[in-house]
């Protein structure tokens, strides 16, 4: 039997990594990755413990929301990767640096 | 070792891998694609977690939806963010990364601390839930009980999250629209 500890183990190295990824990188379509990431670790978490509600399922519907709101999230940011790509012709977050106007 | 134990461990071997991967590689299409990988791995893990629709959800709205708009705005931005991972090769890296590794390394020892401690499987209500049989069995069909949950009980968040995708989609059409010449 899979244990909640080994989900949870799971979920903390792939939101660790979600965070590297988001720190360290240079291309804001890789941070977008990585946020993804982190959203995936806290879905798995849901999940897993959602395994334990039979009646009422809060965890798997709560996760299926959470895996809306990603699509939602995602949709805006790319759109405005475009639009700064754009504007920038680069997409390298420290590179942008003045507001509009 | 039960098979589903040795599943788990290949699966969560898979996604944690191929998240390294996708996180360690320089080439920005090779992290896209990588983390298709990741995905399909972590749907594994859904249904290992007995979440068979949360998975197939995952597989269809992740990967048919999310990972499809990436390459495209990858394809869209173009040339440009090539050029910016070919300058980047040559320089000394380790050394500009080393904070970014610092900080998830100290985030995984303290996270980790506090799941050890936390010691789910003892909690209060997830005893009880066994004690009860409010455990999903992995022969049970969870679907038309979620769809019964999702019309009555959780009512009023899916209507919330119904608007707020229909502000986010607006949104993101008003964004990527061309900007009117002035």
């Amino acid at each position: 039997m899979i244990t909640l500890t080994d989900f949870l183990v799971v979920s903390v190295m792939l939101f660790c990594i979600g965070l590297y990824m988001i720190v360290s990188k240079r291309n804001a379509i890789q941070i977008l990755i990585g946020i993804e990431l982190i959203l995936n670790a806290a879905i798995l978490n849901l999940v897993a413990f959602g395994k334990h509600d039979s009646v009422n399922n809060s965890g798997q519907i709560f996760a299926l929301f959470a895996i809306v709101l990603a699509a939602a999230t995602t949709a805006v940011a790319l759109a405005i990767i475009l639009n700064v790509y754009r504007k920038y012709k680069t997409i390298d977050p420290g590179k942008i640096n003045n507001l509009k106007d | 070792m039960s098979f589903v134990r040795v599943l788990f461990y290949f699966m969560s071997f898979i996604a944690i891998v191929s998240a390294l991967y996708a996180a360690s590689t320089k080439n920005l299409v090779r992290s896209i694609f990588v983390f298709f990988v990741t995905l399909f791995a972590l749907a594994g893990l859904y249904v290992l977690a007995l979440a068979d629709f949360v998975a197939v959800t995952q597989v269809v709205i992740y990967v048919g939806g999310i990972l499809v708009l990436i390459i495209f705005a990858f394809m869209l931005s173009g040339k440009e963010t090539l050029n910016v991972i070919q300058q980047q090769k040559g320089k000394f890296f380790s050394m500009a990364k080393l904070p970014a590794i610092l900080l998830a390394a100290l985030f995984f020892i303290v996270m980790i601390n506090v799941v050890l401690k936390a010691d789910a499987d003892n909690l209060g209500w997830v005893k009880d839930s066994i004690a009860t049989n409010n455990t999903i069995t992995p022969n049970a069909v969870m679907i038309d009980n979620i769809g019964v949950n999702l019309m009555t009980r959780y009512l009023l968040p899916f209507e919330a999250i119904s608007i707020l995708l229909l502000m986010a989609l607006v949104g993101a059409a008003h964004l990527s629209r061309k900007e009117a010449k002035i």
